[in-house]
């Protein structure tokens, strides 16, 4: 059995004139201690995808249709309650910027235990030993002292370490990180890069990954799915994906990075813009931008064809270069 | 050389006091008050030239004094200490009048598409105002021309200059931003990190945009960013900052080619790179410092392998090596 | 071009939170009775209360129709010297209006101007302008018009005052209550002023004038527009306030204050409804307004987004 398996998650936004599908038909598994990515360009629907797992999004969204089986439960049809024993549980979540996960007005121990206290019937004494191994585990130095700063007389990177520190305190099996490393400079980033990878080897944590950042994909992930206007395009081992990818619009993402041109030349670029959720055109979404193009990607919505490895919804998939 | 020379940043300083007014300033410490003076220090120093033609790229992290840097070229702040000079023209202490045949000249680009257009005005209203503010003798229909051929240049649809900029993407913006600042015709670009806020997709389409102005327009860019891939791509020259210093300019191939400076070496092995699941980057001991309280002498040396007594105590200088300039002593002395 | 405005007005999200708060349709329906029939009172008040030959003493303190005495001629009854209480409260709450409305425009030029210069300038001129405003809120506003209209009285005489009273009484409220413009204007020009835009037309050159006014103020307008509508109202009470305290409007040219005033006296004699009546007309113009303000603020300020 799968940690997490996603089936066919279906994710509404009720607006003012019209529902408009935010996910549509999106399903993927997470094994135990595997290292999933998600990519996708802003308003691909990849932070919606990781926010219904947990049954994060606010109104006026919904999730329509679809189950999401973790640890054999279907997460979709718990209470609220039940839920909140889930979330920070036994799935916690790492977002972008960390300043707006820790309260600024409290200790760095005392959020730490919180979450402990919230979950498990523990000791004051044993949570804060808990907490200060904890520390040490994502390399802070001087744990012990840490324990009662604030978070401003942190650094950026040590902010970002601690909020890893609090997801992993309630020992998780699987994470949820959302562009954890976008608002860190480069030096920092391989660091923390480091260090998650480090995590999710010795504890066999399951780690899915949100960034728009292929670098960090291909770095970190063994699987990776890539996201286009709510729906998966392209899913496979992460090597292929950045390697041998079918999908049209993964072959754009990659040929536009600035390293895959000779520098001074002209970029690839994929022509347009991704289309907002309330104009998806008809057929395959990627239509008007997609080079290869044909008259049945124009009415008909792509179903997901096995290549090797790889799991592709295009109806011209093709390796690279064919 | 100095014929060819645009911009020259000569020997820039600049602070930020933290505590603004008389009472903020005043701490009790033991018993006394004692008046504060902290700043922080966003540029120490810096000496760098702009060539005619080429883009110099300016890369760092964040707090490095980057975009300060940018905004005292621009006159949009002023130094505390140092010159800034265009075309061998003290520029940095004019007046308003003095300067505006040089706010022609020199135009920038911003990092936040959502931010840097008025939201009340619509495309046409903030093309036309450079347009007809630089040249109050051209025409309405003369004025509308130019708006129409700058907004064709950039890639928007002249028949949408009547829309909000709500109603455009943030790519949109972005090339609306550009058209506004090469509106005036300049010769000179800064560019402050305009693609970092957009899409990958985007950003390749904006680059492309930007190299072909240059081309077009023989324009000169100073180009801030954070982003060494779109460096190695755009940039001939590349300047790295590290807490308000220059630690090293070169060519953009020797640069990556061969780091000299250390902390440029870190930075190059830290990026994320396609087909590589290995992290062997160079791991920096230690933290950043703040830029309040700078440590003496080389602002590296806490944090390098290399740093030996007299890098904490001796300020390096950016010494020129052929066309590479580097201020690294361990370099100097041949130790690296 | 007009009707394609309207069309989108309608398609904003104005619009549709407008269309959803029953308060706000009430309220601004309201607020619309008010206006049309205060600054039509010439045309349907049945008797003109400021000419003293269509008044007759005999028809003083006649109650309503509804009550028992009523005269079918005055709907709302009379007050004490005879005036049909329905046209003296449509032609008072006119005079309310306009002073309520003329003193806020004072405010809001004296308010905008100075906010937006303090905001814009920063520094000692900032400092210095602001602890003016914070001096001139430190006295209330009832204190320095009651001290200003008192020694007005005293030394040009009753006379000369009641014939400058709409105009007096515009300045006092409207120069009292600038700093409230002020400070919410100088407060959101520093957050425009950090916006790019702003560095945008400073590096084509334009002068600090224009970019105050023709960039940074459009974009300041919706708090002004929200503390406008309360504004009004709180001048609509101090002015009430005033006349009620014999400080405002003459008893000849009532306005809903001294009208207020005036039937004051009479109220425990049994002629409650010279008081009751144009006090109700009050309380519901005020309580309409701030409704309306509230709505505003909730829609035109995301950060107090309701769900």
């Amino acid at each position: 059995m799968s940690l997490l398996e996603v089936k066919n998650l279906e994710v509404r936004f009720a607006m003012r004139k019209e529902e408009l599908v935010a996910l549509r038909d999106v399903s993927f598994k997470v094994e135990k201690g595997e290292r999933l990515g998600i990519v996708g360009e802003s308003g691909a629907g990849k932070s919606v995808a990781a926010f219904s797992i947990l049954n994060l999004i606010s109104k006026p969204g919904y999730i329509s249709a679809g189950e999401i089986i973790f640890e054999g439960q279907d997460l979709t049809k718990l209470s609220p309650q039940q839920m909140s024993q889930i979330r920070g549980n036994r799935i916690s979540m790492v977002f972008q910027d960390p300043m707006m996960t820790l309260n600024p007005v409290l200790t760095i121990g005392t959020q730490m235990t919180e979450a402990l206290h919230a979950h498990q019937d523990i000791s004051k004494e044993d949570a804060k030993q808990r907490a200060i191994e904890t520390l040490a585990q994502v390399h802070i130095p001087s744990a012990a002292t840490r324990f009662d700063q604030y978070p401003h007389e942190l650094s950026g990177g040590m902010r970002q370490r601690v909020v890893i520190a609090i997801a992993l305190i309630t020992k998780p099996p699987l994470i949820i990180a959302d562009e954890p490393t976008t608002a860190l400079d480069v030096t920092i980033q391989a660091e923390i890069m480091d260090l998650m990878m480090e995590l999710c080897r010795t504890s066999e944590v399951g780690l899915i990954l949100i960034t728009h950042d292929l670098g960090v994909i291909s770095q970190m992930t063994q699987r990776a799915i890539v996201m286009y206007a709510g729906r998966i395009v392209e899913e496979g081992d992460t090597k292929d994906i950045i390697n041998d990818a079918y999908h049209p619009y993964t072959h754009g993402l990659m040929d536009a990075l600035p390293q895959k041109t000779t520098p001074g030349q002209r970029l690839n670029q994929i022509k347009g813009v991704m289309p907002a959720l309330s104009s998806i055109p008809d057929g395959c979404a990627f239509n008007p931008r997609c080079p290869l193009v044909a008259d049945i990607c124009r009415t008909t919505i792509p179903d997901y064809s096995n290549i090797g490895s790889t799991r592709v919804a295009c109806h011209k998939a093709a390796p690279r270069g064919s | 050389m100095a014929g060819n020379r645009l911009i020259k940043v000569d020997n820039l300083y600049k602070e930020f006091p933290i505590h603004k007014g008389f009472l903020d300033q005043l701490v009790i410490e033991k018993g006394r008050f004692v008046r504060k003076h902290e700043s922080v220090k966003a540029l120490s120093g810096v000496k760098l030239e702009v060539l005619k033609g080429e883009s110099l790229c300016v890369v760092g992290e964040s707090g490095c004094g980057k975009s300060t840097l940018a905004r005292v070229v621009m006159g949009l702040i002023r130094p505390t200490q140092g010159e800034v000079l265009y075309q061998d023209q003290r520029i940095d202490n004019m007046g308003f009048n003095e300067l505006l045949p040089y706010r022609k000249k020199m135009q920038m680009i911003f990092q936040n598409p959502y931010a840097s257009l008025n939201p009340r005005m619509t495309v046409r209203q903030t093309l036309e105002e450079p347009i007809s503010f630089h040249n109050p003798r051209l025409s309405e229909a003369e004025v509308n021309e130019r708006v129409v051929g700058v907004t064709e240049s950039v890639g928007v649809d002249p028949a949408w200059s009547d829309r909000y900029p709500h109603e455009f993407s943030g790519g949109q913006r972005q090339r609306i931003s550009i058209a506004r600042a090469l509106a005036v015709d300049p010769e000179f670009i800064v560019a402050d990190e305009p693609i970092s806020a957009l899409d990958v997709s985007i950003q390749a389409q904006v680059l492309n945009l930007l190299m072909n102005a240059r081309e077009q327009r023989a324009l000169t860019y100073l180009f801030i960013t954070h982003d060494l891939a779109v460096v190695e791509h755009f940039g001939s020259r590349v300047a790295v900052m590290y807490l308000g210093t220059l630690c090293e300019l070169a060519p953009t191939k020797k640069l990556f080619a061969t780091p000299r400076h250390p902390y440029t070496q870190a930075l190059l092995s830290a990026i994320p790179k396609l087909n590589q699941s290995s992290s062997d980057y160079i791991k920096l001991k230690g933290e950043v410092p703040t830029p309040v309280n700078l440590p003496s002498g080389c602002v590296f040396h806490g944090r390098c392998v290399h740093a030996n007594e007299r890098c904490k105590q001796e300020i390096p200088e950016l010494k020129t090596y052929n066309d590479i300039s580097v201020a690294c002593h361990a370099v100097e002395e041949k130790r690296i | 071009m007009v009707a394609a405005k309207w069309n989108q007005f309608l398609d904003s999200g104005f619009y549709h939170d407008f269309s959803r708060d029953k308060t706000a349709i009430i309220s601004f329906f309201i607020l619309c009775v008010y206006v049309v029939f205060c600054f039509s009172a010439p045309l349907i008040a049945p008797f003109d209360p400021y000419d003293p030959t269509g008044i007759d003493i005999m028809d003083s303190e006649i109650p309503p129709v509804w009550l028992e005495g009523g005269d079918s001629r005055f709907l709302l009854g009379t007050d004490a010297q005879g005036r049909d209480l329905l046209s003296t409260i449509l032609y008072g709450t006119r005079i309310s209006m306009t002073i309520g409305i003329c003193a806020v425009l004072l405010q809001a030029f004296l308010g905008i101007s100075i906010g937006l210069i303090a905001g814009y300038r920063g520094g000692r001129i900032d400092n210095f302008l602001m602890r003016i405003a914070d001096i001139q809120l430190s006295f209330s506003t009832l204190m320095v018009a009651i001290i200003f209209l008192a020694v007005f009285q005293a030394l040009f005489g009753t006379e000369l005052y009641e014939r400058l009273a709409i105009l007096m009484l515009i300045l006092v409220i409207g120069v009292a209550e600038w700093p409230q413009y002020a400070r919410t204007v100088r407060a959101s020009v520093l957050a425009e002023k950090k916006k790019e835009y702003v560095d945008a037309v400073r590096v084509i050159g334009l002068r600090a004038p224009r970019i105050m006014f023709r960039h940074i103020l459009p974009n300041t307008l919706s708090p002004i527009l929200v503390i406008s509508t309360v504004q009004v109202a709180n001048a609509i009470v101090s002015e009430a306030a005033l006349s009620f305290l014999g400080l405002g409007m003459p008893v000849t040219k009532p306005s809903l204050g001294s009208l207020i005033n005036s039937g004051f006296e009479f109220i425990f004699s049994g002629s409650w409804w010279i008081t009751i009546i144009p006090g109700i007309v009050l309380v519901i113009l005020v309580l309409v307004m701030n409704l309306l303000g509230d709505f505003l603020r909730d829609v035109l300020n995301p950060k107090l987004y309701k769900n």
